[in-house]
């Protein structure tokens, strides 16, 4: 067995998905020293869209074309929703703060102030978002203006038909659909975003790209293409096929696992440890024991062998451990648990209440509002209604009281919320 | 349109009827609202009863069933798997039916062998430890969607007609017979009528409502019952509780699951049936205490059926007959109308004889019945539902532009070309449920959170998809995979589901639609 090492911190971050990641970020951005450990999986933030509230109330399918508003409109009508403990400054800075740090790495995003886009979905609907990828953004102004535009597809690449995508856009005359080869198939002929995207940064593949596209172009102004066009160089990659092409290119997320999810997690690893975190990546706690009221030892491992690799030593820890998926709770046949803190979860009264019977339900299914319940500081709260523990935070789509599926704030509400947890752990008074 | 024979009721029974008929030459059209398999016959426990299970209360019933659990092994065996079955006893069960249980088969004529306890453990370590009696009798599962797919595949290939998702709707009678039947597209709400010669009412469950369209009466109850399929075979053979008919009594094997059930629950009325979060955990329960190994098995799915019971009188309804009833409407007046109902999947054959038989009769046509002795042939559209079919025909080799759509089950893009092929030249419309019928899309471990985005492109690409219809078709297929699912939501298949959302409603907005 090899000797097991102690980190200390003064802060450990349990998870690696969008709160994670931004708590992570503006912890070390205050100078705090900072452990995170968690597993990615580039499915976990599969668009690349970053919603911050596209609909509410649910069951009326309201959609929002100012998230503000609707943010007010929904805390009014949910008063326990983790929104309603952020003022709306609060959300403005954690999403300006986390965009300038994406886009410092390489991966900018675009949006309107104040104003939700709508944009396109692998099948074709389109759906309200705040923040855009930047690859993706010409297809959000090409949709909204309907300028003629080409949808390409490729013969191999499953699930993403361009003629589903123009027929679902109907009507929007001028949208075409083309299919064409993909310029370097590989052994087999099943065409897959990763592969793609790797020989896409190859300058003689784009070459052949755009010219297999040209004979399609006619009026076009823009060319939407899936989320295949680079890895690493994707800025590069897409500029110099708009170069070719001579209108804008844009990419449109494919079904999951997605190019954005592994662009963000690859970037991240590097970036986050640069910036001097210490991060366990690919690796979970296993077990939390705590000092004396006074700060938390984690083991840290791998989940399949339960061996402990390493030791956190922190004096705060913000619980961003997801939900089911991510599995910061975990279900049974009977009730809902968190696993490692053993903290209370607010849940429906018994099973048959978990789930509508319809599962497109609009109203949504009452397990998506269960979670962790907190304290106006997002502290976990015991069975008696007082936070669990003087430093332990919550953030992201653990917390209780919310449907980011339906509401549609997935990513806005983690980063949100974990700038909030991250600042009330530093003790920094609200803005 | 017109036919000489038109069958409603696309279940094993109607098919049955549509294959035969078309065996002795007559021209005929199938029609169901939904789909095959839609009913009952989509919906049991998949047992070819050797009859051991009715011998107390039903012998007549239990005797029709062995004579037919005997035929079907010898012109079927593609759709069965002779596993065997075992009755087995546990402490408190009662003593007084176990020891009378062997006089009971022995009278009716059904083979039953007495096994010691001990060697019944062995045969069957799933058992549990507090075994008291095992008897061996001639069970066998046998596999309803093959079963029906291969009668209705062979009838069509005779000239017989079959139209899904038209519902009967009307008849126009003149005097005491049906001139014409009337048909509505569940889809586009457009009307068809088909003058026809004879009806035959084969709609299971919802015969009294047809019978009450024509004008005539059926006395119908209905007993919900639910099943469970666990994630990996608990068992070899099919093993019964041996105790008089009750829940969670019966594990049918099959292929690489197991089948646990059932429950029966009396109902109102057939909308919207569908299991429930209380059936499943008692289901789980009570077969635990025969299985204890159900209490933490993994399960995949749940499903309900109605079976439709005979004669509206009192009582429990688990003795009510399981026999099926021949109606010639005749007798109330309506001339060219019959109804068969009731009855068992394993008796389907014999129903539909009796029922060719008269309907050939009244057409006066004397071709004999030919299904007791000819063989069920398995037809090429068929092997996509077997499990671990498509598997092993891929790696025996493909041709390379063929692309895997279900990667779980692995479905290739050939194959549901066979299947839209296999669908009538009426439909311009192709569904995702309809192709997840004939194949094991979305049967898989991603539930078709994938496959059904990958064939819904597909299906746009090949033309057969346009508008928003294939991508709302989307949501009516993974709603109709959810009516399984949703009972059995917790550990790693609540995970799957939570994926299911973040992507079809997280990020693809569907509820929106
Ligand atoms: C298919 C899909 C599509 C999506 N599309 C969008 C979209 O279009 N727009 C949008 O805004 N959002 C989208 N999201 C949602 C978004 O990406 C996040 O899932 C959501 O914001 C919640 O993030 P989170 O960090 O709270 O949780 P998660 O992303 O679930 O992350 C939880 C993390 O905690 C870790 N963890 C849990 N337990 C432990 C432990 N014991 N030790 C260590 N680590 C642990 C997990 O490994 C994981 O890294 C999508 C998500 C999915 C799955
Ligand atoms: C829970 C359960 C478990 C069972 N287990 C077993 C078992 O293990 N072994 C066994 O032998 N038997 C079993 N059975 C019994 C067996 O499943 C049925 O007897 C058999 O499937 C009946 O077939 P059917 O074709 O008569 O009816 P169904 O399969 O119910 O078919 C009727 C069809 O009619 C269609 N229809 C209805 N109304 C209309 C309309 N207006 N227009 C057009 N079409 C219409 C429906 O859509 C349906 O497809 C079980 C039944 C249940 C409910």
């Amino acid at each position: 067995m090899t000797p097991v090492n102690t980190f200390e911190s003064e802060l450990a971050i349990i998870g690696t998905g969008l709160a994670g990641m931004a708590a992570a970020y503006f912890s070390q951005s205050l100078g705090i020293r900072t452990a995170q450990i968690g597993v990615s999986s580039s499915a976990i933030y599969a668009s690349g869209y970053l919603d911050l509230l596209g609909v509410h109330p649910v069951e009326r399918r309201q959609q929002w074309t100012d998230p503000f508003s609707g943010i007010e409109a929904l805390v009014r009508d949910a008063p326990f929703h983790p929104y309603a403990r952020l003022t709306r400054a609060e959300i403005q800075q954690a999403l300006d703060g986390f965009l300038g740090f994406l886009s410092g790495m390489g991966l900018p995003y675009e949006r309107r102030e104040g104003v939700n886009s709508f944009v396109i979905t692998p099948v074709g609907t389109l759906k309200p978002t705040y923040a855009v990828p930047e690859s993706m953004w010409a297809g959000a102004v090409a949709c909204e203006k309907k300028h003629p535009c080409l949808i390409v597809d490729f013969w191999g690449l499953k699930g993403f038909s361009a003629i589903q995508i123009t027929q679902m856009l109907s009507p929007w005359p001028g949208l075409r659909p083309a299919r064409i080869p993909f310029p370097a198939v590989g052994p087999s002929v099943d065409l897959y975003p990763e592969q793609m995207a790797r020989s896409l940064e190859i300058e003689k593949n784009r070459v052949r790209l755009a010219e297999d596209i040209r004979p399609h172009l006619m009026d076009a102004q823009a060319v939407g293409l899936p989320a295949v066009l680079g890895i690493y160089k994707s800025a590069a990659v897409r500029a110099h096929l708009e170069g070719l092409l001579g209108v804008p290119v844009f990419e449109i997320p494919t079904i999951p696992p997605s190019l954005p999810g592994f662009r963000l997690k690859e970037r991240f690893e590097t970036e986050i440890a640069r910036k001097g975190v210490r991060l366990f990546a690919q690796k979970r706690v296993l077990k939390v024991e705590t000092e004396n009221r006074k700060g938390f030892v984690l083991s840290v491992g791998d989940q399949a062998t339960g061996e402990i690799q390493d030791m956190v030593r922190a004096r705060g820890v913000i619980l961003a451990g997801g939900r089911f998926l991510g599995m910061g709770l975990r279900a049974g046949r009977k009730a809902i648990i968190e696993p490692l803190f053993g903290l209370p979860v607010f849940q429906p009264g018994k099973r048959a209440e978990w789930h509508e019977n319809d599962f497109f339900n609009p109203a949504g299914h009452q397990i998506n509002q269960s979670g962790i319940e907190t304290d106006e500081h997002f502290r976990p709260l015991d069975r008696s209604g007082h936070p669990a523990f003087e430093n332990l935070y919550a953030a992201g789509s653990i917390l209780a009281h919310q449907d980011w599926m339906r509401q549609k704030c997935g990513a806005g509400l983690a980063v949100a919320t974990a700038y909030a947890a991250v600042r009330a752990f530093m003790g920094i008074k609200r803005l | 349109m017109q036919t000489r024979v038109l069958i409603i009721g696309g279940g094993a029974t109607g098919t049955g009827v549509a294959r035969d008929l078309a065996l002795r030459g007559v021209e005929c059209i199938l029609v169901d609202k939904e789909d095959i398999n839609a009913g009952a016959s989509g919906a049991n426990h998949g047992l070819l009863h050797s009859g051991a299970r009715y011998v107390s209360r039903d012998p007549e019933a239990a005797r029709e069933c062995w004579d037919e659990n005997q035929i079907l092994k010898t012109v079927a065996p593609a759709c069965i798997e002779a596993t065997g079955g075992l009755f087995a006893a546990v402490q408190g069960d009662d003593e007084g039916f176990i020891a009378d249980f062997p006089g009971y088969c022995e009278k009716t004529g059904i083979p039953c062998t007495p096994v010691d306890v001990q060697e019944a453990r062995e045969m069957e370590p799933a058992l549990s430890e507090r075994l008291i009696a095992a008897y061996a009798v001639e069970d066998a599962s046998i596999d309803p969607f093959k079963l029906v797919l291969e009668n209705i595949t062979e009838a069509q290939s005779l000239g017989c007609r079959f139209l899904r998702r038209m519902k009967v709707v009307g008849f126009e009678k003149e005097k005491s017979r049906i001139r014409r039947v009337d048909l509505e597209n569940r889809e586009t709400g457009e009307r068809l009528a088909v003058e026809v010669d004879m009806v035959v009412n084969a709609s299971g469950s919802w015969a009294g409502q047809i019978a009450a369209l024509a004008g005539a009466s059926i006395d119908l109850i209905y007993s919900k019952g639910t099943l469970v399929i666990t994630h990996s075979r608990i068992t070899h053979r099919v093993i019964n509780r041996l105790r008089r008919p009750s829940d969670a009594d019966i594990l049918v094997p099959g292929g690489t699951v197991s089948i646990m059930g059932t429950t029966s629950i009396r109902m109102k009325s057939l909308e919207d049936i569908h299991p429930t979060v209380a059936e499943v955990d008692r289901i789980v329960e009570e077969g635990a205490v025969m299985i204890p190994g159900l209490e933490t098995a993994r399960y995949i799915r749940a499903y309900a059926g109605v079976r439709p019971l005979l004669g509206g009188g009192g009582g429990d309804d688990r003795s009510a007959s399981r026999g099926f009833d021949l109606v010639d409407h005749a007798e109330a007046g309506i001339d060219n109308l019959v109804t068969i109902t009731g009855g068992k999947l394993t008796t389907y054959r014999l129903m539909a004889e009796k029922t060719a038989d008269l309907v050939c009769d009244r057409l006066g046509i004397s071709e004999p019945c030919r299904t007791r002795t000819r063989p069920l042939a398995s037809h090429h559209q068929t092997r996509w539902t077997v499990p671990g079919f498509s598997p092993r025909e891929w790696f025996k080799g493909h041709d390379p532009e063929d692309l895997l759509l279900c990667e779980c089950e692995m479905v290739p893009q050939s194959a549901v070309d066979q299947i839209i092929a296999g669908f009538d030249v009426f439909e311009k419309k192709v569904d995702l449920t309809g192709i997840g019928k004939r194949s094991r899309i979305g049967k898989g471990s991603c539930q078709g959170s994938f496959c059904s985005v990958r064939v819904a492109a597909y299906l746009y690409d090949r033309g057969v998809a346009s508008a928003r219809q294939g991508t709302v078709d989307i949501k009516t297929f993974l709603n109709e995979r959810w009516k399984g699912q949703r009972c059995l939501l917790w550990d790693s298949p609540l995970i799957q589901a939570e994926l299911q959302e973040a992507m079809h409603c997280g990020l693809f907005g569907l509820e929106l639609l």
